[in-house]
């Protein structure tokens, strides 16, 4: 492969197979030793609007996108003008022959606000109004298109399978650019076979490898201009999974002992509750166990069935997104309240309001760290990629019953909805802590007090129905059995009982589970930032590095309690100190100003809804150190 | 090993309602229930709301989870689930259940889970000083209401039995015994069971007071009070569905018994189906080891601590090698 990375782009209306496609092009390349990293991006609707994928693959693990597209399979006419900008010289778009007089600006799902930009870019650059003009215009930028007779290849096909009705595989249109794609990628065909067989039931998969092939014919026997660059299989010997942060989420989960999972259905973080459902039954070392997903009524349900459970011993958790735990925020307080380990998956997506329901953001660590009237403690967990996600998701049980208190684990959409290659997950070492949790032997003579008072916070713990525990729980101030109580003194106790746990998970969680650090520690420049910026912000680093501009990058993993003293120590004396957020007022910056004194002087912030490419990332922060960039800049890239 | 009411008795709580309050008939009642049933304090939980009965869960020897307002029933439902070994009631007042938990009232009632719910019916938010509960009759004025009740109330009963809970009666807080014997129903009916408690409130319900109940304001010739309040198992009613083709007609006899109010309150078992399948049943059918290893008793890690789960039967599928 000529190419760093290959960019692969498939786009159509929702509903016609984009994300399949996807998944059987990112299948195919991990078969061949390859890594990948593709993100999803989609409509709130069902069907018909515009959705697309994003796939970039490489010889070396790659954790964000670039904005470039090296060939673009296009499912109608939308899909290129939205993305023909993104196409880069020497790359392709794979296009339907039979749409070429289709009139641009009568596609009916293209909104007015991106007509007007289209109309712009039609008057400077001289463009015409059919798809055939837009391409024209593409080669003239020595972009090579890839016509093909969609509908003419299904008739083909059609015929081979014995179906007439052509409707009822016009499904296909997607293997058919996926072979298109992977035969000018001159990428070996059984592969990409595999693929589809792993996708789908055996007979569909049948159907669709007669669709693979004889697209693979079509363009072998068609295009003989060649694409620049081809896409070749390594000996890569180390087993890896492709897998979708939700999966993570899932499979983390399970590993840290989640037994109760309760969701109300909300983008994107119900396919997680559903990819748990489908595994409920867990092959385990010894007897089969089980998980137990509920969709509730409604996420006030979630939280409050979920803290049920935990209080009768389950590992148990919920998952939402932020208008959902919006509606959690009463019972967090509770669980709060009541010391309850409870775990929350929070996925950001784009907000406030219903927002841009399918689309990132990362504007709720704000509303994550003060969500719930009154003062209690909790744990806020950020991962950065689908790794962190994997072991942060363990993690949280972990937290949550040792210390007792709920724990927030903030994902973002872009994490959820990303597809990547990862070695096989190593969890030999993970442990289950599961605190101070006590039996009936233990407190067999003894009075039980649920709120016991302690030097540490932490009261001894007996699940629900355990003998010799019967045990009072309130959302009202309790004493120390858990009863109603109003007492000046006893309250102050209890408010300082809760809080000071928050102090002993700063004192005991390890730094190296709290932050990580990458780039130049002597640096006088450092970037710091949480969630899913870190793929483009390590990959700029190390591409700035090679020009001579050394950066550091302190990305946050525990937001609360924030470990400030590390964070002041690896703050203090740099010149420049970059925050990169998916926000529009740099939380994570305030947040750090205001705990350590110490405030960012840049910001590279985005609201697009759009996650960042490496390729903006690496421009923000050249121009950063470069002296070129104003304090704040905001980043666009993405469609 | 002999049960009595004594042993829920809990001590170290002083129970602050007003005097000649429901609440002590129920917190009597329960009780007594369990001693009858000869549960033990540690098996059972009861899960309360917010409001005067909030209380109840304080003032039981049994453990207790006192929560948010209209929130009873998913607690109820999460701990249920959890550990279905225990004996799980959930009681909140009729704000609670039917205004601010509507949602969750008529959701759980399509689970059929096996617990119980009461319902403390007294027309008014008496915590609040007395607003209008979804249960209170239009045009009603209560003591403390500025204006009389200007929305139509609920239908406990209905909403229940429509809503799908498989057992649903209706008790009084003064008849004691009566309302005991319907909560040992309740618990040991199998799948969802539906108890709601009619009580006056003495404080700030002036219009459906004990002596409204027990018919003081209407007295015969000899002056003798003529009781609002009749028993369904006086009158020969078969609250019974034996199966499915029965269904229909049982609900509608229910429905419209659940519809007499005024002068003729009728109290008793309204609808009962045995034969529908709980929500525990339905887990078993998919994981068949549910009540052995329920969520809160599975073993997560071994004598190290180290995870048990193996992970391949999810990444096998996702391997790209």
């Amino acid at each position: 492969m000529a190419l760093d990375s290959l960019n692969w782009m498939a786009g159509g209306p929702q509903g016609s197979g984009v994300d399949t496609a996807a998944n059987i092009f990112g299948r195919a390349c991990g078969y061949g030793g390859l890594y990948v990293f593709g993100r999803r991006e989609y409509h709130s609707n069902i069907k018909g609007l515009h959705s697309y994928f994003h796939l970039r693959v490489s010889t070396k693990e790659k954790l964000a996108n670039l904005n470039d597209v090296n060939l673009l399979a296009a499912f109608d006419s939308e899909t290129v003008i939205r993305h023909i900008q993104e196409v880069v010289p020497e790359g392709g778009i794979i296009v339907n022959s039979q749409e070429m007089s289709a009139k641009i600006l009568n596609i009916p799902t293209l909104p007015p606000e991106f007509k007007v930009e289209l109309q712009k870019l039609m008057k400077a650059k001289g463009i015409n109004e059919t798809l055939k003009d837009f391409l024209d215009y593409a080669q003239n930028n020595k972009i090579q298109v890839f016509p093909v007779p969609y509908i003419g290849l299904l008739n083909i096909i059609g015929k081979k399978l014995n179906i007439p009705q052509i409707s009822r595989i016009t499904r296909m249109i997607n293997v058919l650019t996926i072979g298109v794609s992977f035969a000018l990628l001159k990428y070996d065909r059984t592969l990409v076979e595999r693929a589809v067989r792993a996708m789908f039931p055996e007979k569909i998969a049948t159907m669709n490898i007669l669709a693979l092939e004889e697209a693979y014919a079509y363009a072998e026997k068609t295009f003989k201009n060649n694409l620049s660059f081809k896409l070749e299989k390594t000996d890569a010997k180390e087993e890896r999974i492709f897998l979708t942060g939700n999966e993570a989420v899932a499979m983390g989960k399970v590993l840290g002992g989640c037994r109760v999972q309760t969701y109300y259905p909300i983008t994107p973080a119900a396919d997680e509750s559903e990819y748990l459902e489908a595994h409920q039954i867990l092959k385990t070392s010894q007897e089969d166990e089980a998980i137990i997903v509920i969709q509730t009524e409604d996420e006030i349900a979630a939280i409050n069935s979920a803290s049920g459970a935990a209080l009768a011993g389950a590992r148990a958790a919920t998952s939402t997104s932020g208008p959902g735990f919006s509606l959690m925020v009463e019972g967090l307080s509770w669980a709060g309240n009541d010391e309850v380990p409870v775990v929350i998956t929070y996925y950001q997506r784009g907000a406030p309001a219903t927002g841009l329901p399918t689309r990132h953001g990362q504007a709720d660590l704000r509303f994550a760290m003060h969500a719930g009237h009154g003062e209690f403690p909790r744990i806020i967990l950020a991962s950065g990629d689908i790794k962190e996600c994997f072991y942060d998701a363990a993690k949280a049980f972990n937290f949550a019953e040792k210390y007792q208190m709920p724990v927030i684990h903030l994902i973002d959409k872009a994490m959820a909805n990303c597809s990547q290659t990862y070695p096989v997950f190593d969890y030999s070492n993970f442990k289950i802590d599961r605190g101070l949790l006590l039996t009936e032997k233990d407190l067999e003579g003894k009075e039980y007090k649920r709120f016991r008072l302690t030097e540490t916070g932490i009261s001894p713990r007996a699940p629900l129905g355990t003998k010799n525990a019967v045990q009072w729980y309130t959302g009202d101030e309790h004493n120390e059995t858990g009863h109603i109580s109003e007492e000046s003194l006893n309250r102050r106790q209890m408010v300082e009982k809760r809080m000071r746990k928050l102090e002993l998970v700063d004192k005991e969680v390890p730094v190296e589970e709290k932050l990580n650090f990458f780039g130049d520690e002597g640096s006088d420049n450092i970037v710091v930032s949480w969630g899913s910026p870190k793929g483009a912000i390590i990959e700029s680093l190390e591409m700035l590095k090679e020009e001579g501009y050394g950066l550091g990058f302190l990305q946050l993993r525990m937001l609360n309690p924030l470990p400030v003293e590390h964070v002041r120590r690896a703050l203090a004396g740099r010149k420049k100190i970059i925050d990169v957020e998916d926000n529009y007022t740099g939380q994570l910056g305030g947040l750090i100003k205001e705990t350590t004194g110490i405030a960012p002087n840049f910001h590279i912030l985005k609201y697009t809804g759009r996650p960042t490419t490496t390729t903006e990332m690496y421009n923000a922060l050249k121009a950063v150190v470069t002296d070129k960039a104003s304090e704040r800049q905001v980043l666009m890239s993405g469609n | 090993m002999e049960t009595k009411p004594s042993d829920y008795r809990v001590t170290d709580v002083y129970a602050d309602w007003c005097p000649g309050c429901g609440d002590f008939g129920i917190m009597n009642a329960l009780q007594m229930a369990f001693a009858e049933l000869g549960l033990q304090p540690h098996q059972i939980v009861i899960v309360s709301g917010i409001g005067c009965s909030g209380k109840e869960a304080h003032n039981v020897k049994a453990n207790g989870v006192h929560t948010l307002h209209g929130r009873t029933l998913p607690f109820a439902t999460g701990i249920k689930i959890a550990n279905p070994d225990l004996e799980v009631l959930a009681v909140g007042g009729d704000g609670d259940g039917l205004g601010i938990g509507a949602g969750h009232f008529v959701n759980t009632g399509r689970r059929n889970i096996d617990m119980t719910y009461i319902i403390h019916n007294n027309g008014v938010y008496g915590l609040t000083k007395g607003q209008a509960s979804p249960t209170l009759k239009r045009d009603l004025k209560t003591k403390s209401l500025p204006k009389p009740n200007i929305n139509d109330p609920v239908n406990p009963i209905g909403l229940a039995i429509i809503s799908g809970y498989t057992f649903t009666a209706r008790s009084y807080a003064y008849d004691v015994k009566h309302l005991k014997d319907t909560i040992k129903q309740a618990i040991q009916h199998k799948g969802l069971a539906f108890v709601e408690c009619l009580q006056p409130c003495p404080t700030y319900n002036d219009i459906n007071t004990k002596d409204w109940y027990a018919g003081e304001d209407r007295k015969d010739n000899q002056g003798k009070p003529q009781p609002r309040l009749y028993k369904l198992e006086d009158t020969g009613f078969d609250p019974e569905v034996r199966d499915w083709k029965q269904d229909l007609s049982k609900k509608m006899a229910a429905l419209e018994k659940a519809e007499e109010w005024g002068d003729r309150i009728p109290i008793g078992v309204f609808y009962r189906k045995e034969y529908e399948s709980t929500f525990e049943e339905r887990i078993d059918n998919r994981i068949p080891f549910y009540r052995n290893r329920p969520p809160a008793k599975q073993k997560l890690s071994d004598e190290k601590g180290k995870s048990m789960v193996d992970l391949s039967q999810f990444t096998d599928y996702l391997k790209t090698s």
